[in-house]
């Protein structure tokens, strides 16, 4: 018997590292790259007048994108009263009621997954055709409706797996304690996966914050301030979209002020999320 | 009426054939037969469980013990699958009938588990939650009633300090005896416990040990435990459990010196299990 070759091994394994590196490398060069463009050409862009005044025409100094920062966050809050609670009930359910009925939860789950994977701009069609075409009207509301359609699968997600690892001996004891089914779920098993399902929901809504797709058939846009969501809704990504098409060179800084905003935005979600999940859990 | 139909049922019931004689009967268990699925996992079980005394359940792994236990708080009713046949009498009253209220029925037998369960929520509030489950308290009786809970599980000079420290900051044998504390809190009549030692270090096991013992003259204990010599330093009765049957149960000190069957005998003497 002859032994491997110990050289050809140690080759074999530096290249397989080497192959590692250089891909994981690539995905980080990739994030920087943007981050850094993002955080250069958007810095340029933030003033004061930024956050307070309103879109000017191309070609005039100064406005802002004020409109558009209060429209998104109005469209998010919204989207979130939507679809953070509806997805923490269907994942509830998935976890610890739905056993009860075998054969409904798995379809619930695969439906939930496929509804994780459809583009978002399909599922802006789609509320187009429910909430825009018979109001007439595109309006803030739908925004927030296709937000929440897109958030719904990842809380509900998020929820089932956090709940799941709730171990079952803290529910046997809740109720060996005469605790009804509903109290030992909202007092006991969510309070056990409390950070869990916070962090699902942050991150929820920071997946959604950059959409840009389902809100251009929906929230549309609009250069005015926006007094309800019953109107078309200014919002920063669907702006980003129109300024960075635009061939006007303050436009285009605008649209890299707005992506540098999201982008913290996002950042800083996801951080607080790490944050939670990181804190002593009891 | 009901009254006279409890005693009926107690006549009937406390003196089971073959069962050893028992004064007060707490709880008594009529041809109990258990299934997860198709699977049976106890057959005919017949038991008397002596008030204030303290029976211990013993027998090798997957024989039924903790199976058993779980029927008394109807436990087992979480899962899918799981059913209970026969009878099982509190104080004379079939707990398996349909028209027992579970909520009461689990006020009125408490149970402790192997592994430590405390609550995610601070010391105070683990017993105070099972408090406000079942009785409306204002602030000070509700402080009263935690440290009495806490000073009966002999916890209370351990953690006065604490309370408000999270439950999971204790030691495996302080958060057990918070379990004890948070189920004696609500005034049960039976404790359950299903190896509730198993998990701690010999030091805790002996202030486990020694609470038990304190405890059987306000509640009746049933205990489940692997270990032989804590059947018979604690328990007045001792059930020996095989494959699903009770194969022998009498008073601890015969079940350890002159056991009847030859299955006994071999399990206690070491020679399977």
């Amino acid at each position: 018997m002859r032994l491997r070759s110990l050289k050809i091994r140690k080759v074999f394994d530096l290249a397989i590292k080497i192959i590692a590196g250089v891909s994981a490398g690539i995905g980080i060069v990739a994030l920087f790259w943007i981050l850094i463009s993002v955080f250069r050409h958007g810095f340029k862009a933030i003033n004061w007048s930024f956050f307070t005044s309103l879109p000017t025409p191309p070609g005039m100094i100064g406005g802002g994108l004020a409109n558009a920062i209060v429209g998104t966050l109005m469209i998010t809050v919204v989207a979130t009263l939507i679809g953070v609670p509806v997805g923490l009930m269907a994942g509830t359910y998935l976890s610890e009621f739905g056993s009860d009925s075998s054969k409904l939860v798995p379809a619930i789950r695969f439906f939930s997954n496929v509804l994780m994977g459809i583009p978002s701009i399909i599922v802006g069609v789609f509320v187009y055709t429910i909430l825009v075409r018979p109001t007439g009207h595109f309006s803030g509301y739908a925004g927030a409706v296709s937000l929440a359609i897109i958030m719904f699968p990842v809380v509900a997600r998020t929820t089932e797996d956090m709940l799941t690892m709730v171990p079952n001996s803290l529910k046997e004891a809740a109720l060996a304690l005469g605790a009804p089914r509903w109290k030992v779920t909202l007092q006991i098993v969510f309070r056990a996966a409390r950070s869990g399902l916070v962090t699902g929901s942050l991150l929820a809504v920071a997946r959604v914050s950059g959409e840009t797709a389902p809100l251009l058939f929906t929230a549309l846009n609009n250069p005015y301030w926006v007094f309800s969501l019953n109107d078309p809704t200014p919002n920063l990504t669907v702006t980003i979209f129109n300024y960075a098409m635009s061939p006007y060179p303050d436009w285009q800084q605008q649209a890299w002020g707005a992506s540098l905003l999201i982008t913290i935005g996002v950042l800083l979600l996801f951080i607080l999320g790490r944050a939670i999940v990181r804190e002593r859990r009891y | 009426m009901r009254r006279a139909k409890q005693v009926a049922i107690h006549r009937e019931t406390g003196s089971g054939k073959g069962l050893p004689e028992i004064n007060r009967v707490k709880i008594a268990v009529r041809n109990l037969d258990f299934y997860y699925g198709n699977k049976i996992a106890l057959i005919d079980n017949n038991i008397n469980i002596a008030e204030n005394k303290v029976t211990a359940i013993i027998g090798p792994s997957g024989c039924g013990k903790s199976t058993h236990l779980r029927v008394y708080n109807r436990i087992y009713e979480l899962y899918r699958n799981q059913y209970a046949n026969g009878e099982v009498f509190l104080d004379g009253q079939n707990i398996l009938s349909e028209s027992q209220d579970i909520i009461d029925l689990r006020r009125r037998v408490g149970m402790i588990f192997q592994k430590p369960t405390p609550f995610p929520m601070t010391v105070f509030e683990n017993i105070a939650y099972g408090l406000r489950l079942h009785y409306r308290l204002g602030r000070a009786e509700m402080e009263l009633r935690v440290e009495k809970a806490l000073r009966a599980a002999a916890l209370w000079d351990e953690v006065k300090d604490m309370l408000d420290h999270p439950g999971t900051a204790l030691s495996g044998g302080q958060q057990q005896r918070i379990c004890i504390a948070r189920a004696i809190a609500v005034e049960p009549e039976v404790l359950l416990m299903d190896e509730p030692t198993s998990a701690l270090d010999p030091a805790a096991t002996a202030k486990i040990e020694d609470l038990i013992t304190a405890l059987k003259a306000k509640y009746t204990i049933v205990i489940v435990t692997h270990n032989m010599q804590q059947a018979a330093r604690v328990s007045d009765y001792t059930a020996f459990f095989y494959e699903g049957h009770i194969v022998e149960f009498d008073h601890t000190d015969i079940i350890f010196t002159k056991p009847k069957e030859k299955q006994t005998q071999d399990y206690i003497t070491g020679r399977f299990g």
